[in-house]
């Protein structure tokens, strides 16, 4: 199908990005790499009045790490993280799951920014973000605030951003040496929406595993932080019967609903194998 | 809609080595403005919504969905079709090999999958079998089953390889 029609603007601006979000208020859309939008538009499933193009501004680009932190800019791509040294040494877990990102030639347009903004229940970065403690940084005319990832995603495409404000970077702090990652994820297809994923993270000493974040995606309708399987498995090994604990303890943290083509029994069953490997991952 | 708000812009960009400006109406995606205005058919629109890849064209250099670009955001770029890689050579030993191994059946899908293939063997010369399946997933083939489009990719490989 073919999207409906709509005016379109270039911003030149974050300031001008204000504007055009105060004037026209929920008319508008921001148009990041598009890679959902433009899908959305096409299939006439929205329809507003303006497309504001972000996609030139570049304050709004580029990865830094300064003060322990990493700052990635919204516009980033996710092949720009899949290629860069900084993410891969720094950050393995977003090197690990950016390749299960739909394809190559989506990974060149699609955004890191523009996936958090939408908060897809299947999205790969919302849930890495919850599982690294990140935070985003949310501008509008009157300034800027900070939202923690694990305070920001509300529920099935909701987020804490409102109608003015524009995501426009997102810190993350680098765990220290001996924390692993792991990224594992269930779909049909490589590339496909996640039946269910797990974004990974630990310290692991000497194959002991603490300050544990399994943070699901594809099993409800925002990231599911596991909160009964990270405490059954604080300061254990990765033994049969710690990782039988953890995957025990994911019926009270996680309630799954069916999708298309996988049910909410499906799903459990498919959290519970990828938590024992991303647990034996990380005590590797 | 409101005053000021443009639905059409004047657009600039470079097709195939063609410097072209045209007044484009902003909900057209850029498969659609190649075929339909500059008559360059070789990009298909299949689904429209990112799934297929029959769409794919490269932008600045790299690949994308062309039905998941709007046509007025390509100002300035630089846009590289099936036309213009075949026409240039670029392409001349995968098309070779697609046609040895009868790696396509109605077509349709071949102009996406080629430049997905070159993409892939341009920058991963050492790639495996798996990784040309995963490199291709984004590209549906409803005629082939796949087998013969990832032979004929890793014989180009191969041979590169050889001759490197």
């Amino acid at each position: 199908m073919k999207a409906p029609p709509f005016a379109y603007v270039r911003a030149r601006s974050l300031a001008g990005v204000f504007d055009l979000l105060e004037q026209h208020g929920e008319c508008a859309k921001l148009l990041a790499g598009g890679q959902s939008l433009i899908a959305a538009l096409n299939m006439r499933l929205s329809a507003p009045e303006l497309l504001i193009d972000i996609t030139r501004l570049a304050e709004l680009g580029g990865i830094q790490l300064r003060d322990g932190l990493v700052r990635i800019g919204a516009l980033t791509t996710h092949a720009e993280i899949e290629r860069s040294a900084e993410i891969r040494k720094h950050l393995p877990l977003l090197a690990q799951a950016a390749p299960h990102i739909a394809h190559a030639a989506i990974r060149n347009a699609g955004t890191f920014g523009g996936s958090i903004a939408l908060a897809d229940p299947a999205a790969e970065w919302p849930a890495c973000c919850v599982a690294l403690d990140a935070q985003f940084v949310l501008a509008c005319r009157a300034g800027t605030r900070r939202v923690a990832a694990r305070a920001f995603f509300k529920g099935l495409y909701a987020t804490a951003l409102n109608p003015q404000e524009v995501l426009t970077q997102i810190e993350i702090p680098v765990p220290g040496p001996e924390y692993r990652s792991a990224f594992v994820e269930l779909a049909l297809r490589r590339g496909d929406y996640a039946i269910a994923g797990l974004a990974a993270v630990a310290r692991n000493t000497r194959g002991a595993l603490s300050d544990l974040r399994l943070a699901f995606l594809g099993v409800g309708a925002a990231p599911a932080l596991a909160r009964g399987a990270m405490a059954a498995m604080e300061g254990k090994r990765a033994s049969p019967d710690a990782i039988a604990a953890a995957t025990q303890a994911l019926a009270k943290d996680l309630d799954p609903g069916p999708d298309l083509y996988s049910s909410a029994a499906t799903k459990m069953q498919l959290a519970r194998v990828l938590t024992g490997r991303a647990l034996a991952a990380l005590a590797a | 809609m409101k005053p000021g708000m443009e639905q059409t812009l004047e657009t600039t960009l470079t097709v195939n080595g063609t410097v072209v400006t045209r007044r484009i109406p902003a909900r057209q995606h850029l498969v659609d403005f190649l075929r339909e205005e500059l008559g360059l058919t070789g990009s298909h629109a299949g689904c429209e919504h990112g799934v297929c890849g029959a769409c794919t064209v490269r932008v600045d250099g790299r690949i994308v969905r062309g039905c998941l670009m709007l046509a007025v955001q390509a100002d300035g770029r630089r846009i590289d079709t099936i036309e213009g890689l075949s026409d240039s050579g670029e392409l001349a030993e995968l098309q070779e090999a697609f046609h040895r191994r009868n790696a396509l059946q109605c077509g349709f899908c071949t102009p996406g999958m080629l430049i997905a293939a070159q993409d892939l063997v341009a920058n991963e010369p050492g790639a495996t079998r798996e990784k040309i399946r995963e490199h291709l997933s984004g590209n549906y083939c409803r005629c082939t089953g796949y087998q013969a489009i990832v032979d004929a990719i890793e014989d180009v490989l191969t041979a590169r390889r050889q001759k490197a």
